[in-house]
């Protein structure tokens, strides 16, 4: 006998056209989420979940000071994103922005160790340039596989990460060590001719951020006021539009690579040229992989991925902070990451589709 | 009607978040009857079908079918009922076999032998000459129709709904299709076809429902209507009629000589020593199944494909044959692609960002984007080629395919080209934007451009061409004039019998 059972359920119902109000909440409801598992998180580590909210949340921007750190850190992940947003635009997928970022702090390195007593203060302008160029070459490599050998560019930028933190030991340990520092593995520190203008006394945030915010805005222009960037962006969209149209796809890889290595550099050379001041086996923190979170969280607008990069950089000093203040691991920041952008990816579900509470009915047998 | 209606729709209402599809629509369908579903696109005939196919839940309205009121909650249960559906697009597995493909389809547990002996028994049964164990993509369009007819039929149907089952059949496959058709009626089944092919509908249904806006705007048998009076019925007014102009054609524009081209993925054909001239002040058409190397051939001559021998493609004369779409733009020639969505236009971007694959009017010498003048020129594309958009910022993604075909028509006529190339100009448009697409491609021609039609539809060439070719298995038949050609000689050629090469009648 079949009988007929009614049970309500919550149903996707797919959106004829994708949803403007959830592109912005989305990634809000994200964080919201975010915020609740780590305070789920904080109690099954036994921690006052209101104190461990306060070291992630509250204390980046209780004072100047913090709120310089908090620039200082969202500084090469905003300049990182910029370039990996339009990789991402462009159906290139760079998930080696780390190993870009390392190189142009090699490069970096390389012109500034050159710098002597007598350099002039226009010195940094070359370090900043090495870097740029260093990231542009190691992005080349995997742009120039992916075009001659249809080589997969995930795995190749990826890949090439870890050759590029080989390349940094090497150095550093070798032909770079400082003489004087004690068998330390790093180079001397740089002369001051070469480092990068702070803004004010007593802060460590440099002009890296101008660098950053102008990137915000050359980006904007070229992605939605240039017939170069919409061509870019087409072959992201529809590669078969893009081919119909003429636009070169060999073009939009090498554009891609090239731009978003150049930033990655760019903040490798302000990292070692800025607030750390010396090439150290420490210069890759993760920027390069954050980054990715950083552009998707901001919907890879330009305008988005400063928040985005501001609320990494939280998530940074907050790891930082939950170490000495709550005795946690610092490794609770890339929790947190790995949180955000998992209930990102859960929440853009609701761009494409609605939920509905509607009665069904299923067939069973009695 | 002395006996009881198979299946009835009484005042049934489905609203989406833009549009009403279906307004209070009532229809009956008697045991035996070929029923017509005639509308325009966005008429509301594939809501209501689904409907009744239950991948869509009415909002209002009674469904009773075999005179029992029934809610049909999901295919399966429509198929329990009785009721199989053969969607215009096939929904098969290139790399399995008709037996595996249809024994995926079906939802009870038989074996893979038991299903190949029924397949067996239903094509001899109905003539579709089909064998189980071919592996589709060897098929033929025609061939995969049937594979899905077939899969329809092993439910045992008692009503068939058909979604523009013909516009991939050549005349002789349709004419196969209407005996199929004629057989299962004869043997009770109801038939619901769906189509906006007047003459069709007109030689095969026994009563016809016309859909006009979501609602049902005339009720008639169409064997007693002519087609001026049936797509009165549907689109409110009579078709702009279109006036063949005699003009003497001026020179030559594309000079195709022998291009052969092997081909590039391993479903499609190669091209094999293509002849083909377009002169200015003419449409030319190419008439044939798809997949016989239409694809491949529009690739090579729009520059998305650059492997041809530069001499082999000539534009005003200069060789063109590696050059890319971009340059080949700039010499004049234009191209509609048959896929609207995707490769025509950008589905997610607006409307006016969609110029920018073709045009840059709106662009400075450096590359600057004039938002304001783009936008200018959308609307002034989207009045004069009267598309139904909610302005130039609506996606491309929300025009329905007629709209949208209008606005990419209008988007390469706009452009002024010496050369326009348009393949499937009218696939899945409605009458009227058909009609208007047509004459705008004939005024084109008036005005001395080049224009090249590939199309499957052969009223539609006879309608525009002045010259035709047939193409079949990646050559290129030698050219007729629209006085020499018929549709027995074009259908007989379709499958590759022409007589030799060098008895060029142009």
């Amino acid at each position: 006998m079949k009988k007929r059972r009614c049970i309500d359920v919550w149903k996707l119902e797919a959106r004829p056209e994708p949803s403007a109000f959830w592109r912005i909440a989305s990634p809000l409801l994200a964080l919201v989420l975010t915020v609740i598992l780590g305070v789920l998180l904080f109690m099954a580590l036994g921690k006052d979940p209101v104190k461990g909210l306060l070291v992630f949340f509250w204390e980046p921007i209780r004072s100047g000071y913090a709120l310089g750190e908090l620039v200082v850190k969202a500084t090469p992940l905003l300049l990182i994103a910029l370039g990996l947003a339009l990789c991402f635009r462009s159906n290139v997928w760079n998930i080696g922005a780390e190993g870009q970022y390392v190189m142009g702090a090699v490069f970096a390195t390389g012109v500034a160790l050159l710098a002597e007593k007598s350099s002039g203060g226009w010195f940094f302008v070359l370090v900043l340039c090495a870097g740029l160029i260093g990231g542009m070459c190691w992005a080349a490599i995997t742009a120039w596989l992916r075009d001659r050998f249809h080589a997969n560019e995930i795995l190749v930028s990826l890949m090439l990460v870890y050759v590029a933190i080989m390349v940094l030991g090497y150095l550093v340990y070798g032909p770079w060590k400082d003489p004087m520092g004690y068998n330390f593995p790093q180079t001397k520190t740089f002369e001051a001719a070469t480092q990068v203008p702070r803004l004010f006394k007593g802060s460590r945030i440099n002009i890296g951020v101008f660098l950053a915010l102008a990137g915000v805005l050359v980006l904007w222009i070229f992605l939605f006021r240039t017939s170069a960037g919409w061509a870019q962006q087409i072959g992201g969209l529809s590669p078969a539009a893009a081919r119909y149209a003429g636009f070169s796809s060999r073009r939009a890889i090498w554009v891609a690579l090239l731009v978003s290595g150049a930033c990655a550099g760019l903040a490798g050379a302000l990292e070692v040229a800025g607030p750390i001041g010396q090439l150290t086996p420490y210069v890759p923190v993760g920027y390069g992989f954050a980054a990715i979170i950083v552009a998707f969280v901001g919907r890879l607008h330009p305008v988005g991925m400063v928040f985005s990069a501001i609320l990494m950089s939280m998530f940074y000093i907050g790891g930082e902070l939950a170490q000495s203040r709550l005795g946690l691991p610092k490794s609770l920041t890339g929790v947190f990451q790995g949180l955000l952008l998992f209930c990102l990816l859960a929440c853009d579900v609701l761009m494409n589709y609605r939920l509905r509470w509607r009665s069904a009915t299923t067939r069973g047998l009695a | 009607m002395s006996h009881e209606a198979l299946l009835e729709l009484r005042g049934i209402s489905k609203q989406y978040p833009a549009v009403l599809a279906n307004d209070r629509v009532s229809l009956q369908v008697m045991p035996g009857q070929i029923h017509a579903i005639l509308g325009e696109n966005g008429a509301g005939k594939s809501t209501l079908m689904k409907i009744i196919y239950g991948a869509v839940q009415p909002d209002q309205g009674d469904i009773r079918f075999n005179g029992k009121s029934v809610q049909i909650r999901n295919p399966q249960q429509a198929r329990q009922l009785g009721i199989s559906m053969v969607f215009q697009h096939f929904s098969l597995f290139d790399t399995l076999t008709v037996a595996q493909n249809v024994w995926l389809g079906l939802d009870n547990s038989l074996s893979l032998a038991e299903v190949s002996r029924r397949i067996r028994d239903k094509s001899a049964a109905y003539g579709l000459d089909l064998e189980p164990e071919r592996p589709v993509h060897t098929l033929s369009v025609g061939e995969m129709q049937r594979v899905e007819i077939i899969r329809a039929l092993l439910c045992e149907p008692r009503l068939l709904i058909l979604d523009e089952p013909t516009s991939v059949l050549t005349p002789q496959a349709v004419d196969k299709l209407f005996a199929v058709l004629r057989q299962l009626v004869a043997e009770g089944c109801s038939i619901l076809y769906i189509s906006h092919k007047l003459h069709e509908i007109r030689a095969l249904c026994t009563h016809c429902t016309v859909l006009r806006g979501g609602r049902v705007s005339g009720e008639c048998d169409p064997r007693e209507q002519t087609n001026a009076s049936l797509s009165q019925m549907m689109i409110g007014s009579e078709p702009p009629a279109l006036v063949h102009s005699q003009r003497q054609h001026g020179e030559l524009v594309l000079d195709v000589r022998q291009l052969s081209l092997p081909r590039l993925d391993p479903f499609g054909t190669h091209l094999s020593g293509v002849d083909l001239q377009v002169h200015q002040g003419e449409i030319v058409g190419i008439a044939g199944v798809s997949g016989n190397g239409q694809r491949e051939l529009l690739y090579a001559l729009s520059g998305e494909d650059v492997r041809a021998a530069p001499d082999s493609i000539r534009l005003a004369g200069q060789p063109v044959g590696q050059r890319d779409p971009a340059q080949r733009r700039a010499l004049g020639l234009h191209f509609v692609p048959d896929e609207r969505l995707g490769r025509g236009a950008v589905p997610t971007l607006s409307l006016a960002h969609n110029l920018l694959l073709t045009r840059s009017e709106a662009v400075s010498r450096l590359g600057w984007v004039n938002m304001s003048a783009l936008a200018a020129q959308a609307s002034a594309i989207i009045d004069k080629y009267q598309v139904k958009a909610g302005g130039p910022q609506a996606a491309a993604q929300s025009l329905s395919g007629g709209n949208l075909q209008k606005f990419i028509v209008g988007r390469e006529i706009d452009a002024a080209p010496r050369l326009l190339i348009v393949s499937q100009p009218t696939w899945g448009v409605d009458v009227g934007a058909a009609a208007q697409i047509r004459s705008a491609l004939m005024a084109l021609r008036d005005a001395g451009c080049a224009v090249l039609v590939v199309s499957e539809e052969l009223d539609e060439l006879f309608e525009l061409c002045d010259r035709m070719h047939v193409m079949a298995q990646g050559r290129i038949s030698p050219s007729l004039s629209r006085a020499q050609a018929t549709v027995a000689k074009i259908g007989s050629w379709m499958s590759g019998l022409w007589t030799d090469e060098k008895e060029k009648v142009h």
